[in-house]
């Protein structure tokens, strides 16, 4: 085996110890430390791999289970990444939701495990080789967060989890009878049966798959994935799942499960391409622009910050998608880029929405006023995140989207017409809605609270380096991953 | 007409069989009565991997069939059937409004599957063909089943019937997945109907009743 190749381990094994030692200790004061901790150790062996493939290139375990390549090995780190600075955010959090009487010490115990449970499954779905097994792995994220929404035990919060239950269950079920029919295309090219379902085998094969079952592998793995990145009209779980679990989940499932999901399509649509020609894009150009209306419509309706929020991540999957779709280098670049700034994002407004309820005592929109009079670093917080996730210079979403815009211009004229609007009712809606929350007359029973404003400050200033300069590793990993997908990169 | 082997006779019956389970799922408003179809179901699933496995000669896939006869027509089953004695439903049956215009749904389902399979018929032989017909149509009726349906677990039953549909697809059509896949699979749906016990649980003490109708409290917006 080579030597970078065993760093893949350690990076799965650290969090299912995590699982399994938090699910002992996860009701002691100190778990908060230990889920730290292992976050911590998790993202260090995420950066040792990504160190490995930037001297050695692409990996492949000698099992051929494990695929690391410039694709995956920047939304790994990421990945980790998000899951430490979350932990971060959890400690205080979850200690205040204890004070506060709404969580027992057994649910935080169930909480820490299945935090960790999460987060293996993630880099367990990024790093696998074999589509089999991103299907498991995908259906494990459900499974482990799905206790979690309900963590309050309100009926809304039971209602929530039951309908993310369900819808993702039945969605993922597609995703599974997409896998079976693309296994039983791969079976007539690929000689050795037990490799028909390694990704590097199949993108090797992807020229001689039988147009016919890709077809209907692929609407169905766009279906069952798409459910997961929250596509209209498959996203009625993703808002209230986002709204009523604990607020360090959502920022997860925005910043990191949404993405991967994506990851999963674009993965499959990378096999779809060279038999089915045009027709993959095009779906996806055709859900993504349908999401990112109708999640921008929506956006002047919500109540609830954390809905809010939700809708957005939903109006920006639904970019990236679109991106995706549009194909071409320059257009997967930018989705690319918007992959990694919308999750730093995200998750970082998140975390700020969540110490803004928490001063409020409420997670509606009209009982949130004047964060900046009562605690300015939450205020500040939630006004440069929104204007930068609304697209504002110089962060880094202005980039991607400048990137995408200019994209569509080449070769689909006319819908830079729905995406500039779009992005213009996005902002007002965003705007009007946090206008007051910022600067409104405090509410009278409002008071400050205990907050980690650590992982605001480093996310969001690491999508302002991220729109200023992009590193060159970055830059040679985006490019490269692009040229994977796109067939061609950019000059 | 050329003449059919025996093998195929068999997988074609057997797929006959399993659709006709579902058609049966779809029909039956006593809980007892579809835990216990749903049990068959997964027998003749058991089965089919059963016969798979002598055909191709291919003994990890008895270790399959094994797996699903543990899994899918006793475990499953049996902590059902134990939900609803503790939750005291054994007397609860569902209101089936306008059933026979499900079922001919159901039907029409059956016959779009077979349309959507259509392009597919030029590489394939007549097992193939028709099974992945059936467990599409038996994938969809699972549907069926969880939106006409009002009972969380008659939900839970449809759901589980998708996954015998997906399942069937696996063996009858390519031989099963490779193992470590399937093992994944299975564990996932343990897991999956562990969680829907908790979550009975769950609804039950929030708003007392296994109504899923009565989980209405999200709502968009202003109202």
């Amino acid at each position: 085996m080579n030597p970078p190749a065993d760093a893949v381990y350690p990076m799965l094994l650290i969090p299912l110890v995590g699982v399994i030692a938090l699910g002992v200790i996860g009701h002691s004061r100190r778990a908060g430390w230990v889920n730290i901790a292992i976050s911590a150790a998790t993202f260090v062996a995420s950066l040792r791999l990504a160190l490995g493939v930037l001297k050695h290139g692409p990996l492949l375990t000698t099992s051929k289970m494990f695929y690391i390549d410039s694709f995956n090995v920047y939304l790994l780190v990421l990945t980790a990444f998000v899951g430490l600075t979350t932990a971060i955010f959890s400690r205080t959090y979850m200690l205040d939701e204890m004070k506060l009487g709404r969580v027992s010490t057994k649910r935080l115990q169930l909480y820490h495990a299945m935090y960790q449970g999460f987060l293996l499954t993630m880099l367990l779905a990024l790093s696998t080789n074999n589509l089999g097994i991103l299907w498991v792995a995908m259906e494990g994220a459900t499974l482990a967060t799905v206790l979690l929404v309900s963590l309050y035990r309100t009926p809304e919060s039971i209602e929530a989890a039951w309908k993310y239950f369900i819808l993702c269950g039945v969605g993922i079920a597609q995703a599974l009878f997409g896998t079976v029919l693309l296994f039983f295309a791969a079976q007539r090219v690929v000689r050795n049966r037990h490799q028909a379902l390694l990704w590097n085998i199949l993108y090797a094969h992807a020229a001689y798959l039988d147009p016919a079952v890709m077809g209907l592998a692929f609407v169905f793995l766009l279906v069952g994935y798409g459910t997961k990145v929250g596509l209209v009209p498959l996203h009625n779980w993703l808002p209230d799942a986002h709204s009523e679990g604990p607020t360090p989940i959502s920022a997860v499932l925005s910043g990191l499960l949404l993405n991967v999901a994506l990851y999963a399509l674009v993965r499959i649509k990378m096999l779809a391409d060279p038999t089915l020609g045009a027709l993959p894009g095009e779906l996806m150009m055709g859900f993504g622009m349908l999401s990112f209306i109708v999640a921008v419509l929506f956006l002047h309706r919500q109540r609830d910050i954390k809905r809010l929020y939700s809708y957005s991540s939903i109006e920006h999957m639904g970019l990236m998608t679109f991106g995706f779709g549009v194909g071409g280098a320059l257009a997967t670049f930018a989705a690319l880029l918007h992959m990694t700034v919308h999750s730093l994002t995200k998750s970082s407004i998140f975390v700020t929405a969540g110490h803004a309820a928490h001063i409020a005592g409420s997670q509606s929109i009209d009982r949130i006023r004047g964060l900046i009079r009562t605690q300015p670093a939450v205020g500040w917080g939630l006004l440069i995140g929104t204007v930068a996730i609304a697209g504002f210079p110089p962060f880094g979403i202005f980039t991607s989207e400048f990137l995408l815009l200019v994209a569509t211009m080449q070769s689909w004229p006319w819908l830079t017409i729905p995406l500039l609007i779009g992005l213009v009712v996005a902002l007002a809606g965003l705007f009007r809605q946090v206008q007051p929350m910022v600067y409104g007359e405090a509410m009278p029973d409002q008071r400050p609270t205990r907050t980690s404003m650590v992982p605001v400050v480093v996310h969001l200033a690491l999508v302002l380096w991220l729109g200023l300069a992009i590193p060159a590793f970055l830059a040679q990993w985006f490019n490269h991953a692009t040229f994977l997908i796109s067939g061609s990169s950019l000059p | 007409m050329t003449p059919v082997s025996l093998y195929t006779q068999a997988i074609l019956m057997l797929a006959a069989l399993v659709l006709f389970t579902s058609f049966a799922l779809l029909a039956q408003a006593r809980m007892f009565a579809l835990i216990r179809l749903y049990a068959w179901q997964g027998t003749l699933l058991a089965v089919t991997t059963a016969l798979v496995a002598w055909v191709t000669h291919q003994p990890r896939l008895y270790i399959s069939a094994l797996l699903t006869l543990g899994l899918k027509a006793l475990l499953i089953p049996w902590f059902l059937n134990r939900l609803v004695i503790r939750l005291g439903l054994q007397h609860e049956t569902e209101v089936l409004q306008g059933n026979s215009l499900i079922l001919l749904g159901a039907a029409a389902l059956t016959v779009f599957s077979y349309y959507v399979v259509m392009p597919i018929v030029q590489l394939s032989t007549l097992v193939t063909r028709n099974v992945i017909a059936v467990s599409l149509a038996v994938i969809l009726l699972g549907l069926l089943l969880i939106i006409v349906r009002r009972k969380a677990v008659t939900q839970v039953v449809g759901f589980m019937c998708m996954e015998n549909g997906l399942f069937f697809a696996a063996v009858a059509s390519t031989y099963g997945m490779p193992m470590v896949v399937e093992l994944g699979v299975a564990f996932d749906v343990l897991v999956a109907s562990i969680l829907f016990g908790v979550f009975f649980l769950h609804i039950r003490d929030s708003i007392d009743s296994l109504d899923v109708d009565r989980l209405n409290q999200l709502r968009e917006g202003d109202d």
